[in-house]
């Protein structure tokens, strides 16, 4: 069987491989041979060397859309895993109509990330009208307007998965520290969390990179106003790219740069909570 | 048994690999459509390319419009010529504000756009390197004037517009009629209102008796919004560019002085104060929200031009009511000032395309333009054009048009469209952001004029 299963690999794996190189790893490495290049298509690009990269520097929006990502994916990283896992707590706690509230906080998931940003635009823009303002009188309105939008999505599906590690804790290790006399606290902290640490890795995770990359809820929401102070790195890109004549092959260096950084990260997040997995 | 379970390998595989074929020619299939908002594939695109061998040789059209209020009609007018002549036509819309984006990943397919429209002169900067010349087409033969083509260095013609535009503060003559009978009106109709002092004073009395005459406003909405704040940071901005280009006698500039801000400033702070609407919530309005607000009869003012038409019509303003004024900055001289009229859509082909395809390509435009189906096509969409093949009976039926007929016949003089040579979009979103913070509050008038004049200075240095 064994030798069956290496004979036929590559006539199984080649399919999707093909579907791989195609769709991820050709335009990968165009992506970054762009970025070296000058150009109006990507079909005709002009080799220009490292240039794009220098250039980048001299464009102030970058920098700031590097720090307002960075603060804001601290924001919800730390907002969206602390709700969902006291949502996921609280409805693995055996009150009636659960599975009724884990579908509906689930929900929000299921719709597009344009939609929720036209959506969210009206009633928060319709919350700060007695005030007077949008959403883009400043750039702290877009950043808490875009971080409640990306909480109320995304909780329910880190809930979800924090849910699932929840009720993988042996109910004996919970019973075994409840006769050693462990107080509430003591159980959450030192067994229940230990035991879904799993969770949280892809949950962080999952949430890192999203907010990261977050590109259709800031388009939806604010559009970058005022003055691209609300502008988050994708936009940030996407804006380089095809609003500015002459600076497609800066947009692309960005994206690269863009690439390493949330690789980069990710990594270092994915080493930091692996390591407090323990085994059962 | 052996032989068995190779023979299923074998044809599982089959059906894998099969599967993901038809996953990727459904793909290619849609992968079109994505790209635009309203996407207009004509039926007559995915008929078989034996029939397009009848008459119009073997080339195709692949036509990428930049308007999307005309999307439709362009796309049945395909079908009409497809039906006539046999050669396919795609016509595809880009939605609204995503042109250029648009043409830039259409462009890199390879069935590339054949034919494409930039909006001027720095439109083209960027495009020029694909502009067949069109210098011995039928369509530049038949070009009343060389004001309407976009001409290179050496006489090439790189592209031709198609429709000429005129643009003013849109206004209900009906609502103005109401308020110059009233006690104490500053005018007694609408012709007095010829410069920026009466207009103002008539605007500010309007919106001070606003609850006597029925209106919320004297302007419509402001709307900054970034899908339309182009009233504003393109076309408001014009005015105050022509009249520097009219004072220093060029007609591009590579630093702008800013000569006419202050009065670019009078009639801004004009349109957020009497207004609908008060100046901190424009960034959540749309131009759609101003065209309503004037349809539907709540303001009398309304900034925008011949292409508003189908938007305002048809609801609560009758079309003998709806007129035109010139948009009055308070500039010297600007009682013999006309409305704004000229064009930012120009027609280029392709040169990267294959000759049958830019051949079939201008036998479309030539039809176009001479054929009866093709005239009366263009007359439906609306469209006023600079060929000597249609005829005046051919001129649309939109009061606005209309208006600015008036104008000239009246020997106003028309403001050319200068902001043809605004530096790039980035200069334009600039100015638009700092005109939104400016109005709600957040920013002053001098960050305006740091956009309009280092902003030009920059953008020139950056795109050169």
């Amino acid at each position: 069987m064994d030798k069956a299963i290496k004979r036929y690999f590559p006539l199984f794996a080649l399919p999707t491989l093909i579907a791989f190189t195609i769709g991820f790893i050709a335009p990968f490495i165009l992506g970054v041979y762009l970025s070296f290049c000058e150009f109006t298509t990507v079909v005709d690009a002009k080799f220009v060397g490292i240039k794009n990269y220098f250039r980048i520097w001299g464009d102030t929006t970058f920098i700031h859309a590097l720090w307002y990502t960075a603060l804001f994916t601290i924001a919800t990283v730390i907002i969206i895993n602390l709700l969902a896992f006291a949502v996921a707590l609280l409805l693995t706690k055996g009150i009636p109509g659960r599975n009724i509230f884990r579908t509906t906080f689930f929900m929000p998931n299921l719709i597009g990330g344009i939609v929720l940003g036209y959506i969210w635009q009206l009633i928060l823009n319709g919350l700060l009208l007695p005030l007077s303002r949008t959403l883009t009188y400043n750039s702290a309105y877009g950043f808490w307007g875009l971080v409640i939008l990306m909480c109320w999505q995304q909780i329910g599906y880190m809930m979800i998965i924090y849910i699932a590690g929840l009720q993988n804790v042996p109910g004996e290790l919970i019973e075994a520290a409840k006769i050693d006399g462990a107080t509430r606290w003591q159980t959450l902290k030192s067994v229940t969390i230990p035991m879904v640490m799993p969770s949280i890795t892809i949950c962080t995770f999952l949430t890192l990179t999203n907010s990261f990359k977050l590109f259709d809820q800031n388009v939806a929401l604010t559009a970058g106003e005022p003055s691209k102070m609300s502008e988050l790195l994708a936009l940030n890109i996407y804006n380089t790219f095809y609003g500015r004549t002459g600076w497609e092959g800066v947009g692309q260096a960005k994206a690269v740069i863009f690439f390493i950084l949330v690789a980069l990260i990710a990594m270092v997040q994915m080493r930091l909570t692996r390591d407090k997995e323990v085994q059962q | 048994m052996r032989k068995f379970k190779k023979m299923w390998a074998i044809l599982l595989s089959g059906v894998m690999a099969a599967g993901m074929l038809s996953a990727c020619a459904s793909d290619t299939g849609s992968s079109q459509g994505e790209q635009t908002e309203a996407p207009a594939e004509t039926p007559a695109a995915g008929e078989e390319a034996g029939e397009s061998k009848t008459a119009g040789g073997s080339g195709k059209v692949y036509y990428l419009n930049f308007k999307p209020e005309q999307g439709q009609q362009w796309v049945d007018l395909a079908a009409a010529y497809t039906e006539e002549t046999g050669v396919s036509v795609v016509v595809e819309t880009a939605a609204s504000g995503t042109y250029e984006s648009t043409l830039k990943s259409e462009m890199a397919k390879t069935d590339a756009p054949t034919l494409f429209q930039v909006n001027g002169p720095i439109g083209l900067a960027n495009w020029q390197d694909y502009c067949y010349d069109l210098k011995d087409s039928e369509i530049y033969k038949n070009l009343k004037s060389d004001e309407f083509a976009l001409l290179g260095d050496a006489g090439q013609v790189y592209g031709i517009a198609y429709v000429i535009e005129t643009y003013g503060i849109i206004y209900n003559k009906a609502l103005l009629e109401d308020y110059c009978a009233m006690d104490g009106a500053v005018v007694k109709s609408s012709e007095e209102i010829n410069n920026f002092a009466t207009l103002k004073a008539v605007a500010d009395d309007i919106q001070a008796k606003k609850d006597d005459l029925g209106v919320l406003g004297a302007f419509a909405s402001t709307g900054m919004d970034s899908s339309s704040d182009w009233r504003f940071k393109t076309h408001l901005a014009n005015l105050p560019l022509y009249y520097e280009y009219q004072a220093d006698g060029i007609d591009s500039t590579d630093a702008v002085k800013g000569t006419y801000l202050d009065q670019y400033k009078q009639i801004f702070d004009l349109y957020i104060t009497d207004s609908t609407c008060e100046p901190g919530l424009l960034s959540s309005k749309t131009g759609d929200d101003a065209a309503a607000e004037f349809a539907t009869g709540e303001a009398v003012f309304y900034q925008n031009g011949t292409w508003a038409y189908n938007d305002i019509t048809g609801y609560d303003v009758a079309d003998e009511d709806i007129g035109m004024l010139p948009i009055y900055i308070g500039a010297e001289g600007e009682e013999n000032q006309g409305l704004c009229t000229g064009s930012e859509n120009y027609w280029c082909i392709n040169n990267k395309a294959s000759e049958e395809d830019i051949q079939a390509t201008l036998d479309f435009l030539n039809w176009v333009i001479t054929s009866d189906t093709g005239k009366q096509a263009m007359t439906d969409m609306g469209f006023v054009t600079p060929f000597s093949s249609i005829g005046d009976e051919y001129l649309p039926e939109n009061p606005l048009l209309l208006a600015a007929n008036e104008y000239i016949a009246a020997g106003k003089t028309p403001v050319a469209w200068c902001f043809s040579t605004m530096p790039s979009e980035e200069w334009k979103n600039g100015v638009g952001s700092a005109l939104l913070e400016y109005a709600q509050g957040t920013g002053n008038w001098d960050a305006v004029v740091t956009a309009f004049v280092d902003g030009w200075a920059a953008e020139v240095a950056a795109t050169k």
